[in-house]
C-alpha cells in the first residue's frame, strides 16, 4: 500500500509533524537514563518491522517534504553540494548503493532496472523516470552523487581513505545540525572533529577511525548521535546561523512542548565497492517535546538525561540558553519511577 | 561486534595452470548471482577445508573489477611454506564448493594521482592485474615495471605487454636485467603516486630509494602480506575464556584460537589491518613479531601482539582472549 507522504514545511510556517505511528517508531537515542560520548557503533543490520530499521536506508512519510526542503536550499547555496575530481567513481558507487536500497525496501515507489550499463530509475514520490548509462555522467542531469541524494533523506558524506585516515572529499550536506561541508571539505577525520569536547580525550576518535577503516563491503556499522533543535528546522547550518541561531531566544516554560526538538542522526558507514571509499549517511529524524511525551519512557528518561548532561556537551550542542527552560518543563512528567532498559517505548 | 569477515558460497570454476609455479582459480557464485563489485587491489581470504583443519589464506583478485561474473586468483606453489598454496593446487578442482570473503582492499589506488607508477616483484604482479584493467578502462594514467626470476615464470607478462604494450617494462633475474631505481624515481612527473607489490626485500628497498629520493610517505604505497610464518608449537592460556590451547607448527595463533571456538575479530589475516590486536597478560618467553601494525614500541614492550602472523617462543604466554 506504501507511504502516505505528507505535505509539510521546515521552514517559515514550520507545519511539519510526526503521524502517531511515526511518534512510535522514532529513534529514542538513550538506552540509560544519561549519556556521555562512547565509541557506540554496531553493525548496521535490519531491524524490527515498524522500526526505523526496517529497511537499512530509511524512508518515511517526510520524503517528499525534505527533498523540497533541500531543492530550496541547494538553490539558495549550491556549495552545500560538492565533490572533488577524483571522488566521481565513489559517487556511482553511492548511486548504485541508494537505488538498490530504497528499491528493494520500497518497490512501490522506486524501481531499479539494469540491462548492462543502462539503467532505469523510477521515483514515483517525486515523478522521476530516467534512463541513463551507468559510470557516463554526461547522461545524468546532474553528477551522480547530487542526482541521487537529490533524492534520499538525510545528508551523505564521502570519505576518500587514504593514509590510514579518511578525508572528507564530497558530500550533500543540507540538514545539518550546525556544521559546514564548505568549511570542513577536504579535511580528515581528526580535523573535522576538532570542535568537539571530550571524545579526543577518551581516545574515542582514534578507536572509531580505525573501525571505521577497517568496514568491509557487505557488513555496514551505524551509530546514533543526537542534538536539539528550535522549530522543526532541517537547515540549521552555520551559513544561516542569522535564521535560526536567535531562535533559541524564544524559548519560553509555555512554548516548550511546541517549540523544542529532540534531532536524532541515525549515522550508518558503508564500503563503497569501486572506489573503495566510505560512505556517511546522516539521517535526521526530528520530534517535538509534545510528540515525545506522549510516550512516558521516554519523557522520565530525556528529563533525566538532560538535567544530568554534563555541561561542555550542553554548551557544545547549544542547549545552554534554552536548558533550565526545558528540565523544568520535563520535570513535571518525571514522577522518579524507574525507566526500564533499552530505547524502545514501554 | 563482530568484525569477522562476510563470506560467499563459490563454486571452482576453472583451474589453469599458468608456469611452473603458479596456477589460476577461477571461482562463481553457488547460486548463479553476480560477485560483489570490488576495486582493483582488493583481495579475498579463502578458506581451504583439510581434513580436521581449516587454512584461510589471502590473495590478490586479478580479474578486471568491471566483470564480477566470476573472481580469478594465481596461486604459487611454496613448497616450504604453510602449505595453503600446496593445498590449492593438490587439491582444488573445477567443481569443488568452497568459501570465499568479500572483497577488502588494503592496497587501493589513490584516486588523486595524476600517474599511477606500479612496480611488481614475482607473484607481486596480482594486485596490478586488476588495478592496470581498471585505469585503462577509465583512461588513466600508468606505468608498471616489473620483475620476474626468468621469462617463463613472468606470469601474465605476455598478457600484460599485449594489453599495456609500452606502459609494461620486464625485467628477468637469469638475464641481470635490473629496474633502475634511482633514475627512475628522480624523473616522474609531479603528482605521481608509487605502488609496490612484492617480496620483503624488494619492498623495503623501493620505499627505502624513494624516501632518500624525497617521495613524501603519503605518495607511496605497498602491499605486503607476512605470509604467517611456521614456527615451532608453543601453549597459550586464553585468560577471558579460560582456555589453554597448542599453537601447532603450522598453524597460525590466530587460526589456534579460532580453532579452539573463540572467535576474535580479524580482517586481512596478513598483519597489516589492526583488527587482531591482543593484549599480552603475562609472558615469560620471546615474541616473534612479523606483523605491519604494532609499533616498535609495541614490539619491545611484550603488552601486544598481532595473532594472524606473529609467535612465540618461551614457557608461558597469557593472551587477553
Ligand atoms: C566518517 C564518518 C564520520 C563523519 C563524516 C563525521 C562527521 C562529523 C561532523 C561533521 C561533526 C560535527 C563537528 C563540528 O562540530 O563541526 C561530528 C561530530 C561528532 N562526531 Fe562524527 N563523524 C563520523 C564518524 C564518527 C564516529 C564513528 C564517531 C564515534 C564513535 C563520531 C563521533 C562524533 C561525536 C561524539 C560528535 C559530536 C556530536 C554531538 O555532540 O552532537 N563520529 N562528526
Ligand atoms: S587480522 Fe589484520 S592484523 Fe591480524
Amino acid at each position: 500500500m506504501g507511504i502516505t507522504f505528507r505535505k509539510e514545511t521546515f521552514r517559515d510556517d514550520f507545519t511539519f509533524k510526526n503521524s502517531p505511528e511515526h511518534i512510535r517508531r522514532f529513534p529514542f537515542p538513550f538506552h540509560e537514563d544519561a549519556y556521555m560520548y562512547a565509541v557506540n557503533i554496531e553493525p548496521h543490520v535490519v531491524g524490527p518491522k515498524g522500526s526505523v530499521l526496517e529497511n537499512l536506508i530509511d524512508v518515511d512519510e517526510h520524503y517528499v517534504a525534505e527533498m523540497q526542503d533541500r531543492a530550496l536550499v541547494l538553490a539558495e547555496d549550491p556549495l552545500r553540494c560538492q565533490s572533488l575530481p577524483h571522488m566521481t567513481l565513489a559517487g556511482w558507487d553511492l548511486l548504485e548503493l541508494l537505488m538498490e536500497q530504497q528499491a528493494l525496501g520500497y518497490p512501490e515507489h522506486f524501481t531499479l532496472t539494469r540491462d548492462g550499463d543502462r539503467w532505469r530509475w523510477i521515483n514515483r514520490p517525486l515523478g522521476i523516470d530516467d534512463t541513463f548509462t551507468f559510470g557516463d555522467t554526461s547522461t545524468l542531469p546532474y553528477g551522480p552523487m547530487e542526482y541521487i541524494t537529490r533524492q534520499s533523506q538525510g545528508d551523505f558524506c564521502i570519505l576518500d581513505q587514504r593514509d590510514g585516515n579518511l578525508w572528507m572529499d564530497a558530500g550533500m550536506v543540507t540538514t545539518q545540525a550546525d556544521w559546514s561541508l564548505d568549511f570542513d571539505i577536504g579535511m580528515n577525520f581528526f580535523e573535522w572533529h576538532a570542535p568537539v569536547p571530550l571524545a579526543h580525550e577518551k581516545g574515542i576518535f582514534v578507536r572509531a577511525l580505525k573501525f571505521l577503516t577497517n568496514i568491509q563491503q557487505g557488513k555496514p556499522a551505524r551509530r546514533l548521535n543526537w542534538t536539539m533543535t528550535i522549530n522543526p528546522r532541517l537547515d540549521t547550518s552555520p551559513e544561516n546561523y542569522h535564521k535560526w541561531g536567535p531562535d533559541r531566544a524564544t524559548v519560553t516554560p509555555e512554548n516548550v512542548g511546541d517549540k523544542v526538538h529532540l534531532r536524532v542522526e541515525l549515522q550508518s558507514f558503508w564500503r563503497l565497492p569501486r572506489s573503495n571509499g566510505i560512505v556517511f549517511p546522516i539521517r535526521c529524524y526530528l520530534i517535538k517535546m509534545d510528540e515525545l511525551v506522549t510516550q512516558p519512557k521516554w519523557a522520565r528518561r530525556l528529563h533525566r538525561v538532560i538535567r544530568d548532561l554534563p555541561d561542555e556537551l550542553a554548551n557544545y550542542k547549544g542547549l545552554t540558553r534554552y536548558r533550565p527552560a526545558l528540565v523544568e518543563w520535563l520535570s513535571k512528567l518525571d514522577d522518579g519511577s524507574a525507566t526500564s532498559p533499552g530505547f524502545g517505548p514501554d | 561486534m563482530s568484525t569477522g569477515t562476510t563470506k560467499l558460497d563459490v563454486v571452482v570454476s576453472d583451474v589453469v595452470p599458468v608456469n611452473d609455479l603458479v596456477t589460476r582459480f577461477h571461482f562463481r557464485r553457488r547460486d548463479g548471482e553476480l560477485l560483489p563489485t570490488f576495486s582493483g587491489g582488493a583481495h579475498v581470504v579463502v578458506e581451504m577445508r583439510d581434513g580436521e583443519r581449516t587454512r584461510l589464506n589471502p590473495y590478490s583478485l586479478m580479474g578486471s573489477p568491471l566483470d564480477t561474473r566470476e573472481y580469478t586468483i594465481s596461486v604459487r606453489r611454496d613448497d616450504v611454506g604453510r602449505g595453503g598454496s600446496l593445498f590449492m593446487h593438490r587439491n582444488v578442482r573445477p567443481g569443488l564448493e568452497m568459501v570465499v570473503s568479500y572483497p577488502v582492499n588494503l592496497f587501493s589506488l589513490d584516486r588523486r594521482a595524476r600517474k599511477h607508477l606500479m612496480l611488481a616483484g614475482g607473484i607481486g604482479i596480482t594486485p596490478f592485474m586488476a588495478q592496470t584493467a581498471q585505469l585503462a578502462a577509465e583512461g588513466g594514467n600508468f606505468e608498471l615495471h616489473y620483475t620476474c626470476r626468468t621469462a617463463s615464470l613472468g606470469t601474465y607478462a605476455d598478457v600484460l605487454r599485449e594489453r599495456y604494450d609500452r606502459r609494461v617494462r620486464l625485467y628477468h633475474d637469469d638475464l641481470d636485467e635490473r629496474i633502475e631505481l634511482d633514475r627512475l624515481l628522480s624523473t616522474q612527473p609531479l603528482g605521481t603516486h608509487l605502488y609496490v607489490c612484492g617480496p620483503a626485500g624488494m619492498i623495503n628497498w623501493v620505499r627505502d630509494r624513494a624516501a632518500s629520493l624525497g617521495w613524501p610517505a603519503e605518495t607511496v604505497h605497498f602491499e605486503h602480506f607476512a605470509a604467517p610464518q611456521p614456527g615451532l608449537p608453543f601453549d597459550v592460556t586464553l585468560a577471558v575464556s579460560g582456555k589453554t590451547i597448542r599453537v601447532d607448527e603450522q598453524q597460525s595463533l590466530l587460526e589456534a584460537i579460532e580453532a579452539a571456538g573463540v572467535d576474535p575479530p580479524y580482517l586481512c589475516r596478513g598483519g597489516v589491518c589492526g583488527q587482531c590486536e591482543t593484549n599480552v597478560v603475562s609472558y615469560d618467553g620471546k615474541f616473534i613479531h612479523n606483523d605491519h601494525w604494532l609499533s616498535e614500541e609495541d614490539h619491545r614492550s611484550g603488552c601486544k601482539i598481532m595473532p594472524c602472523v606473529s609467535r612465540f617462543e618461551g614457557r608461558s604466554l597469557v593472551l587477553e582472549r
